[in-house]
């Protein structure tokens, strides 16, 4: 790992809680990472094990009754946690932005791709229509839509899924942010139109040397896409690395739990069993004592009845789990 | 997979099509979309045909055709040998049976999960309430279900029990056939390999012929025994999974297989190379309509529709393996 040069997103013992009449929802549950320029972070997990909340978290849109709480949220040494909602808003799109999974949702259907496009410069800048538009053009061809002029005049409904992705991204960069977060941002697109999206996303942060956060259920787009993978289960990161070593040697039991759950070809045969997971995540109402995942584990014991340990493997490796590591049996090579 | 020559198949399409009148703007006319253009697919009894193929394409149009839930408007649908618009509706739901994509939208929230299973039962009057509570008890046990559930209601259930308990509904009148439309598409990866898991035991158990919509190829080479491949309303390319698999042999099919992302890391994102987004179903391009995103297309693509060339049990619609082309090129 480099030092890093000017950007950084560190995040330390992030937690979202949200009170409900039967007790407080913890969503997220004390989380620590780092991005760093250029570097792309996957978090993947299940649906409902705050991945999401996350991401609304770093960016300040977290419903209203959320809590938010961290002991260190810090954008190339900003305290994000000490801004006014005003100040937020201007560090929101200026040097972080956000694409969703849906586009047809986060594209406001009544304005037109170039009034939205022109709208996230000249909400930050003091530029002009002009200027505002030839920037919109010029993203617009970067992330591959031809012609582009024309474009603008056009409401999302005209576009296709894919076409209204690319308009998200080129939205998302009308400003040049330095950290590109990405929830779900291929998960309504079909495999080919996914190929390409992913592939925009890389080129764009070679060119602009972004970081970028994506989070994603799909095992296939983080290994591709990643340097640096957290997987995270019930609200915890349970294990990180990058995304060779996690792959090779996953060393928790829901990381090999969930790899061991999808067809691979060439590893699983047709028509054969595979792995499973059985039984469902704990609720996240009230405290979790002990290890969230020990009533799914196959290699539960009574030692993770109490908190497991965050066990450091190495620089940017950490497994949350009481095994030791290489305890687990060794896996199948893909 | 072996059956004896003589036997019809499961299902036979013979050159089905369906054409809906799209209107585009008030006071346009109607313009014809045709959503399945000529299809010709057989399934036999005990295998899996996987169906894959971009959204839009027509899959879904063509599944419910097969559940008689849409008219062709050309063509025939023969199940068993027999002309499925001879058979009346309770009759088809008697072979045929689907499975959605969504467990939390197909299942009514406001019923019990024994009177969601049993509905089929109950419908086709097969047998009294006492028959109606075995079988559907016998039913949640193959399923998977947990018998407490059995006065329960969806919403106590998650997302894979919900997809159990459509399966149940599914199979509870013992059909032949089952179309399932993206059945693992909307859980979670850890539930998805459990329903895979259940649909091939019960496949193995029950003697089930498949035909199983998904855009997830991993899925697809996982459990069918064939594929067809699906663009623009046209079946392209159909064969045995091995064989598509190890050799597609239409650039569509390659580059499909080429935008799988398996997760091995260190390979990067693959560049499919399908430049150009999926055409208007309207107003599809001549010739073959694959031409303007095809890496391989000849002047011959852009004037002539490729023809169906069948050898063995494989199929395949493209100008590049046609001989005639080959010749003349």
């Amino acid at each position: 790992m480099t030092e890093p040069a000017g950007f950084s997103l560190e995040v330390e013992n992030l937690t979202v809680s949200i009170p409900l009449a039967a007790g407080t929802l913890r969503a997220v549950r004390g989380i620590s990472f780092q991005v760093n320029q250029g570097e792309t972070l996957c978090i993947v997990g299940e649906s409902g094990c705050g991945k999401s909340l996350t991401s609304l978290a770093l960016m300040g849109l977290l419903p209203a009754k959320a809590v938010r709480g961290a002991d260190r949220l810090t954008l190339n040494g900003v305290d994000l946690t000490a801004l006014s909602e005003r100040q937020m808003s201007d560090v929101r799109g200026e040097s972080m932005a956000m694409i969703f999974q849906e586009p047809m949702t986060s594209l406001n259907p009544a304005y037109t791709i170039g009034n939205q496009l022109e709208e996230a410069l000249r909400r930050h800048r003091r530029v002009s229509r002009t200027e505002a538009r030839e920037r919109a053009i010029y993203l617009l061809e970067k992330v591959g839509i031809t012609a582009a002029a024309s474009r603008l005049q056009q409401y999302p409904h005209q576009l296709s899924g894919g076409l209204r992705q690319r308009v998200m991204i080129a939205m998302a960069l009308m400003c040049g942010p330095d950290l590109l977060i990405c929830d779900e941002p291929t998960t309504a697109l079909d495999v080919t139109i996914q190929a390409q999206i992913l592939h925009l996303l890389r080129d764009l942060q070679r060119e602009f040397n972004m970081a970028i956060i994506l989070i994603t259920h799909d095992l296939g787009v983080v290994a591709r896409m990643a340097d640096r993978v957290a997987v995270m289960y019930a609200g915890e990161i349970v294990e990180t690395g990058t995304a060779a070593e996690v792959f090779a040697a996953p060393s928790h039991p829901y990381t090999r739990g969930l790899l061991q759950c999808i067809p691979i070809p060439g590893r699983t045969r047709r028509g054969e069993h595979l792995g499973s997971i059985p039984g469902v995540v704990p609720s996240l109402v009230g405290e979790i004592a002990g290890c969230a995942f020990a009533n799914r584990c196959p290699h539960a014991a009574a030692a993770c009845r109490s908190e497991p340990p965050a066990r450091d493997l190495g620089p940017g490796r950490m497994v949350r789990c009481v095994l030791e590591p290489g305890a687990l049996p060794q896996m199948e090579p893909a | 997979m072996t059956t004896t020559t003589m036997a019809p198949p499961t299902i036979a399409t013979e050159d089905l099509a369906c054409t809906f009148q799209v209107r585009q703007g008030m006071f346009k006319p109607k313009r014809p979309l045709k959503a399945v253009n000529g299809v010709s697919i057989t399934v036999n009894k005990g295998e899996v045909l996987g169906l894959v193929g971009e959204s839009g394409c027509g899959k879904s149009t063509l599944a419910k055709m097969l559940l008689g839930i849409q008219k062709p408007t050309g063509g025939r649908i023969l199940i068993d040998g027999e002309p499925l618009d001879g058979l009346d509706r309770k009759a088809v739901a008697r072979r045929i049976q689907p499975i959605f994509q969504d467990p939390y939208s197909s299942l009514n929230p406001r019923k019990s999960i024994s009177s969601i299973i049993s509905l089929p039962l109950r419908v086709h009057g097969v047998g009294g309430p006492a028959d109606w509570e075995r079988k559907v008890k016998e039913m949640m046990d193959l399923c998977g279900l947990p018998q407490r559930a059995y006065d329960g209601y969806p919403n106590q259930l998650s997302g894979g029990q919900r997809q159990r308990v459509a399966i149940a509904r599914a199979l509870v009148m013992r059909p032949e056939v089952v179309i399932c439309d993206e059945p693992t598409s909307a859980l979670d990866v850890s539930v998805q390999s459990q329903i895979l898991n259940l649909l091939l035991d019960l496949q193995k158990e029950l003697g089930l012929t498949y035909v199983l919509i998904s855009h997830n190829l991993a899925v697809v080479q996982h459990i069918a025994t064939r594929v067809a491949v699906m663009y623009l309303g046209r079946i392209i390319e159909q064969t045995d999974s091995e064989t598509l698999f190890a050799a597609p042999r239409h650039p569509y099919t390659r580059a499909l297989l080429d935008s799988v992302l398996t997760p091995e890391p260190g390979l990067g994102v693959p560049d499919a190379q399908l430049g150009a987004t999926f055409p208007n179903p309207i107003d599809p391009p001549p010739g073959c309509t694959f031409h303007p995103r095809c890496p391989h297309a000849m002047p011959v693509c852009r004037q002539l529709a490729p023809r169906p060339l069948t050898v063995g049990g494989s199929m395949v619609e493209c100008h590049l393996h046609d001989p005639e082309q080959a010749t003349a090129a």
